[in-house]
């Protein structure tokens, strides 16, 4: 563990220093951001009227969409000449978010992904391959000076040309590797083409994030390399990496609840979710400087849990994000996400294939249909077989989305495609 | 002699012309039908048949990204008479055989019918019935 003395923190001790950092925290906004000052005034509310944790839902949400009204620097509450460091976000739509850092938040960030990486079992004797792009995006250089603050031997590799990281990672003999899930596998994959044992490199502990991957992907990457694979997470809105990060008890991600006060909402009705629900994440940062964020609503979705890990740590578990909330469909009061779906198909062996999700209304009710493009692993010349794999498919959406869909199955390449990818939701219920 | 018959079985959806396409396919490629079965729902169908050439059937549906598949199945000669698919199915009962599905044509020009079974399992089939029943083999359909 990187700081004890915080990371062990009983459930009470945890809320106590978020009340109070959060006080501060709005107080700070309020003083120090125009942008802030202007929603909390239009609604009548004070810095003041934040007395418990349960009355930070009296304060407005901020989106992506105030970043990038306030671009660049309006979100800001310092002058960017007293900044040390600005880092951006690559936007899919538009203008990228640009975030800066103080001094003082480049040393709690290093320390927060000092605290990520020690959590998955990294210590000062790890030697770690670091293949996050070095520039704007918040990966590399977030990655890199946490673990040289952990006291480890960093190699800055960056990102590209995978024969030669694969040539550092056998000359080298690094024990960590630091990417994106997707590029483990990558690198896997290159190494048995060019013929390389994979279990005659050094690695021992994989650090994978800046994208959401699977418990499969995880199963797929420990197989393939010799490795354990460990998730962490973090946006550049609110930091970066090390927003929360898995232990070696892989349970969820411990969220660094001493900086950030997570709340999850109904992405739908905005209200928060039972206890251990799941709906969208929302972060406020508790302790940053030049760029505090309340109640920011990261449109991921995850469910939290609070009871003491197995590890000694009291720190609330995020499970894996299961979906973005914008690809969330509400069938009959349920929330859906196409990664359910995703799963469900997955569990059965052979059918991953294209679908689609059509949904209807049927006198006033909704009406949800799987469409599954056929393939020859669950197409039989039996009709009693052919019907098992139709039940085996809706028996098992039902176990995960926990209501009923009607599944059929059409011809390949018959469902509508846009780049290359077949429409996932058809929405013809209106509104 | 073998006894194990070809058949090409074809997923295609209910809607208008799929099973058209296969037979236009089928044309194009100078394949001739010679026994066929259609088993559907609403939603799609399981279209079961044996040609002169399946090989080739097989091929070409493929390139048109029908989901084919092949399976074998066996063809019984039976007698174009009342009582005749009684009599038959009667010796495979007493074979204690289970019957997946059957289909049959009638051979006007040679003055016979042909029942095709697909059995749980085939070669199981074979060996209990041979003596009792006449099999066909894949040349009959090539030839006749
Ligand atoms: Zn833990």
């Amino acid at each position: 563990m990187f700081e004890p003395e915080v990371e062990l923190l009983n459930r009470e001790q945890i809320e106590e220093l978020q009340l109070e950092r959060l006080k501060k925290t709005v107080h700070y906004a309020y003083n120090n951001v125009r942008a802030y000052k202007e929603k909390l005034d239009s609604i009548k509310i004070k810095p003041q009227d934040i007395k418990s944790l349960q009355d930070i839902i009296k304060l407005p949400f901020t989106t992506k969409e105030d970043f990038r009204q306030n671009y660049p620097y309006g979100m800001f509450a310092k002058d960017v000449k007293s900044l040390a460091r600005i880092h951006a976000s690559s936007g899919t739509t538009g203008k990228s978010t640009i975030v800066g850092y103080t001094k003082k938040d480049l040393d709690t960030w290093s320390n927060l992904v000092a605290r990520l990486a020690a959590c998955a079992g990294v210590g000062s004797d790890d030697i770690v391959h670091i293949a996050f792009g070095y520039g704007l995006f918040t990966g590399g250089f977030g990655l890199h000076y946490g673990l040289e603050k952990l006291g480890a031997t960093v190699i800055p590799v960056s990102s590209g040309n995978t024969r030669r990281q694969i040539q550092l990672i056998t000359d080298l003999k690094p024990t960590v590797l630091v990417c994106t899930p997707s590029y483990a596998l990558h690198i896997a994959e290159t190494l048995r083409k060019e013929n390389i044992d994979p279990n005659s490199i050094s690695l021992r502990i994989g650090l994978f994030g800046a994208e959401p991957w699977s418990e499969q992907m995880r199963k797929k990457l420990e197989e393939a390399l010799p490795i354990k694979a460990y998730d962490n997470y973090g946006l550049s809105e609110v930091m970066g990496p090390g927003v929360s990060a898995e232990c070696t008890y892989q349970n969820g991600m411990h969220i660094f609840e001493d900086h950030f006060l997570v709340e999850i909402i109904d992405p739908d009705t905005l209200d928060p979710v039972k206890e251990g629900e799941y709906g969208e994440l929302v972060i406020t940062t508790l302790t940053k400087e030049a760029l505090p964020v309340i109640r920011y609503r990261t449109r991921d979705i995850t469910k939290l849990d609070k009871s003491k890990c197995a590890c000694g740590r009291y720190m609330a578990r995020m499970s894996k994000p299961i979906g973005r909330s914008d690809d969330m469909m509400i069938i009959r009061g349920v929330n859906v996400f196409p990664t359910q779906i995703e799963e469900a198909l997955f569990n059965i062996e052979g059918v991953m294939s294209a679908y689609q999700i059509v949904l209807e209304k049927e006198e006033a009710l909704d009406k949800a249909t799987l469409l599954v493009e056929v393939n020859e692993n669950i197409f039989f010349d039996e009709m009693k077989q052919q019907r098992l794999m139709l039940e085996k498919i809706k028996y098992e959406l039902k176990t995960i989305l926990g209501i009923e869909l009607d599944v059929k199955l059409v011809e390949p390449y018959s469902l509508e495609r846009s780049e290359g990818k077949a429409k996932r939701i058809i929405d013809k219920r209106g509104i | 002699m073998d006894y194990k018959i070809t058949q090409i079985s074809v997923f295609i959806e209910n809607k208008k012309g799929r099973f058209y396409n296969v037979t236009k396919i089928l044309k194009e490629n100078n394949i001739n039908i010679r026994a066929l079965n259609l088993a559907d729902t609403n939603d799609f169908g399981i279209l079961r048949f044996c040609v002169n050439k399946p090989e080739v059937a097989y091929e070409a549906l493929k390139k048109e990204h029908f989901i084919v598949k092949k399976n074998e199945i066996l063809a019984a000669l039976m007698e174009d008479r009342p009582g005749g698919l009684m009599e038959l199915l009667e010796i495979i009962n007493e074979a204690d055989l289970n019957i997946e599905y059957v289909y049959t044509f009638v051979n006007a020009k040679a003055g016979h019918a042909v029942i095709l079974l697909k059995f749980e399992n085939i070669d199981e089939a074979y060996e209990k019935l041979k003596n009792k029943i006449h099999f066909l083999d894949q040349e009959y359909f090539i030839e006749n």
